[in-house]
C-alpha cells in the first residue's frame, strides 16, 4: 500500500496539492483521473521521489520515501514519467536494459537479458530493438519507455500517461499488460498506479480509482462508483453520459 | 541488426581502432627533424636517445591529450545533456588559463603540479558556474546552451586576456592556447598521464554517465546517486582540462568533434563507446601533430592548428547532414 499523510504542495503561492491524505491498495491496477493541471504528475512524482516533499509524509510498502535510500527505493518502484526527452543515442535494447541497472549496478547477468527480452516482447519492441531512439515515432518511443519501466521489475510501477501518442491496437495492448501483470505471478502480481485520460480504458481495465481536481482528492473507490454520469460530470464540468457495455461502465463524452 | 552482429561490430571496431593507433604510433616515432641514425639493421646509441627523449613521449602526449580530452567532451555533453558543449567552449579552459595566470602572477616558482592543481580548481568553479547557468536553459533549445557557453567562456577569456595584457604575459597565453608537440621531452609531459588516468577511471563509471544522460527523472527513478555522479564528471573534465592546459595547451574541437562522430554511428552508451571514444581522439590528434610535422619539413605546424581545420569542418558536416538509417 501507498500512503500518502498531509501532503501539501506549492509553487510559489499557488498551492498545487492541499491537503492530500490518500491509500493507494495493493488492489491491481489504480487509475489517477482528472481534469489538466489537477495536480496528477505532481503527485506521481512525489511518490516516486522525483520532486521534493514540501510538507507530509509518503511511504511505500512501510517504507518511508523521504528516509528510504533512493537505490533502495529503485528496487521497490519505478516511475515511467509523462515526458521523456533524451538528447544522447541510446539503442532501445540500451534504454530497455538500463531499467536492469538497480537491480545489478555493473553487468548484466542472464536473469536481466531474459526480463529485457520479455519487456521488449511485451511492447512489440523486438524488430525495433537495434535502432537508435531517435529512429523511433512517438508512440514507438513511448512503448520503449514503457518497456523500461516494465523491465525494472518493481513491485509498484508508476506510469503517467502511458497511452500518449499511442494507436488503439497498442493503447489496448498496454492496458491488457498492466491489468495482467498486475494479477499473475507470486504475491499477488505488480501493483500499477497509473494516470490516464481515455476514460474508457479506466473502466474497462482498472480495478480502483482516484480522481484529482484542484489539488484536491475529489473522488475514489471502485470504477463503477466512480464512473457514473452525475460524478464525472462534476469533475470535469461537462455533460457527460455513462451506459454499459459487458457489465462495465461505458461513458460517452466525445459526443 | 541482432544484438549478437551489434556485438561483434562492437568487437570489429575496438580492433580496428587499435590497429590504426599502433599503426600511427608507429610512423609518429619515425617522422621528425632529426634523422633516425641506423647502424646495421638496429638503431644506435643515439637515436635511442633521440627515440627515448623526444619521439616517444610526444606520442605519449599527442595520444594521451587527444584521448582524455574526447572523453572529457562526451562526459561534459552527458552531464549537460547537450551535443553540442565541450570544455573549450563553455568557458572551462578560460577558467583553468585564469587559474594558471593568477598563480604564475602572483607566485612564479609555484611547482608545475601546484600550478596544475590551481588550474584545475578554478576549472572546476569555472564549470560549475556554466552548469548553473545552462540549468535555466529550456531543454527545447539546444542551441541556445554552447551559444550560452561560447558568451561566458568570451567573457572568462576577456578577463583572462587583461590580466594577461596588464601584467605583460601575452606570450603566454599564446603557449596555453594552441596545443603544441614540438617542445614535448620526457620529463616535461608525464603529469598528461594522469589525465589519461582519469579518462581510465571514468569508464568505470560508464553506465552511470549514460543514465545521468538520459535526464534527472529517469536518473533518480533507477537509484542513481546524482550527486556522486556530478561530482566525479566535474572533476574529470576541469583535471583533464588543467593538465592539458598546462602541459600541451589546448586543442580545440577535440571533446566536440570527436564524441559526434562516434555517437552517429554508435549512439551513446557509454559502456561500448568509451574505448572508441578515447581511441579516435587519439588518432586524430595524433595524425594532426604528423600531418603538422610534414607538411611544411622541416618546420613545424601546431596539431591545434591542424586539427581546428579538419575539426571544424567535420563539424559542419555533422551539423548539416542528419543520419538516415532504417534496419
Ligand atoms: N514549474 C511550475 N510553475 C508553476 N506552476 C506549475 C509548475 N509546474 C506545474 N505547475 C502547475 O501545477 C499544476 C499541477 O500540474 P500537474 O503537472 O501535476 O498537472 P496534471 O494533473 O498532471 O495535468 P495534465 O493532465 O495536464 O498532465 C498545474 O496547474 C500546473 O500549471
Ligand atoms: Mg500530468
Amino acid at each position: 500500500m501507498i500512503s500518502i499523510r498531509d501532503v501539501n504542495h506549492n509553487i510559489g503561492s499557488a498551492r498545487i496539492l492541499k491537503d492530500i491524505n490518500l491509500d493507494i491498495p495493493r488492489a491491481g491496477a489504480t487509475a489517477i483521473i482528472g481534469p489538466n493541471g489537477a495536480g496528477k504528475s505532481t503527485l506521481l512524482n512525489l511518490v516516486a521521489r522525483l520532486q521534493p516533499l514540501q510538507t507530509g509524509s509518503i511511504s511505500i510498502d512501510g517504507q518511508d520515501v523521504g528516509k528510504t535510500p533512493t537505490a533502495q527505493i529503485a528496487k521497490a518502484l519505478a516511475i515511467v514519467s509523462q515526458q521523456n526527452f533524451v538528447a544522447s543515442r541510446l539503442r532501445v535494447r540500451d534504454l530497455v536494459g538500463f531499467g536492469r541497472w538497480p537491480h545489478h549496478r555493473g553487468r548484466m547477468g542472464p536473469e536481466d537479458h531474459e526480463a529485457v527480452d520479455q519487456a521488449l516482447a511485451a511492447f512489440d519492441l523486438l524488430s525495433f530493438q537495434s535502432r537508435f531512439l531517435d529512429e523511433l515515432s512517438g508512440g514507438q518511443q513511448q512503448r520503449a519507455f514503457v518497456a523500461m519501466g516494465f523491465a525494472q521489475g518493481t513491485d509498484w510501477l508508476l506510469l503517467d500517461e502511458p497511452l500518449n501518442n499511442l494507436d488503439m491496437f497498442h493503447a489496448r495492448a498496454l492496458m491488457k499488460r498492466v491489468h495482467g501483470v498486475s494479477r499473475s505471478g507470486a504475491a499477488g502480481g505488480r501493483q500499477v498506479l497509473m494516470v490516464v485520460h481515455e476514460i474508457n480504458y479506466v473502466a474497462a481495465w482498472a480495478d480502483h480509482v482516484v480522481a484529482l481536481r484542484e489539488g484536491e482528492v475529489a473522488l475514489q473507490g471502485a470504477p463503477e462508483e466512480i464512473l457514473t454520469s452525475a460524478a464525472l460530470s462534476g469533475l470535469y464540468e461537462m455533460d457527460i453520459q455513462v451506459s454499459e457495455h459487458q457489465g462495465r461502465p461505458l461513458v460517452l463524452h466525445h459526443v | 541488426m541482432t544484438p549478437a552482429s551489434a556485438f561483434s561490430n562492437t568487437r570489429a571496431s575496438y580492433l580496428a581502432m587499435a590497429l590504426l593507433l599502433t599503426l600511427l604510433c608507429g610512423v609518429s616515432l619515425f617522422v621528425g627533424t632529426a634523422d633516425l641514425p641506423w647502424a646495421g639493421n638496429w638503431l644506435d646509441r643515439e637515436a635511442l636517445k633521440i627515440l627515448l627523449i623526444s619521439r616517444l613521449p610526444r606520442t605519449a602526449a599527442a595520444v594521451l591529450t587527444g584521448s582524455s580530452m574526447a572523453v572529457a567532451g562526451i562526459i561534459m555533453q552527458l552531464l549537460v545533456r547537450n551535443r553540442f558543449v565541450e570544455p573549450g567552449t563553455t568557458g572551462t579552459t578560460e577558467a583553468a588559463m585564469l587559474g594558471l595566470l593568477l598563480v604564475t602572477l602572483l607566485a612564479p616558482s609555484t611547482p608545475i603540479f601546484l600550478k596544475m592543481v590551481i588550474a584545475a580548481i578554478s576549472a572546476l568553479i569555472g564549470m560549475g558556474g556554466f552548469l548553473l547557468l545552462a540549468r535555466r536553459l529550456p531543454p527545447s533549445q539546444p542551441l541556445l546552451v554552447p551559444l550560452v557557453g561560447l558568451i561566458y567562456g568570451g567573457i572568462i577569456g576577456a578577463g583572462v586576456i587583461f590580466i594577461a595584457y596588464q601584467a605583460d604575459m601575452l606570450q603566454y597565453l599564446a603557449v596555453w592556447m594552441s596545443g603544441e608537440f614540438s617542445g614535448v621531452l620526457a620529463g616535461r609531459y608525464e603529469l598528461l598521464w594522469l589525465a589519461g588516468a582519469m579518462a581510465v577511471l571514468a569508464y568505470f563509471a560508464a553506465d552511470q554517465f549514460t543514465i545521468a544522460g538520459l535526464g534527472k527523472s529517469a536518473g533518480v527513478s533507477l537509484g542513481l546517486n546524482y550527486g556522486q555522479v556530478m561530482a566525479l564528471g566535474l572533476l574529470t573534465v576541469s583535471m583533464v582540462t588543467a593538465l592539458v592546459v598546462v602541459t600541451i595547451g589546448m586543442v580545440p574541437f577535440v571533446g566536440l568533434v570527436v564524441p559526434n562522430i562516434v555517437s552517429r554511428f554508435m549512439g551513446d552508451n557509454l559502456r561500448a563507446n568509451l574505448p572508441i571514444v578515447a581511441g579516435l581522439g587519439g588518432i586524430l590528434v595524433l595524425a594532426s601533430d604528423i600531418i603538422g610535422r610534414v607538411v611544411r619539413f622541416p618546420y613545424e605546424i601546431p596539431a591545434g592548428t591542424i586539427f581546428g581545420v579538419f575539426g571544424a569542418t567535420i563539424f559542419l558536416w555533422l551539423l548539416l547532414s542528419r543520419p538516415a538509417r532504417a534496419s
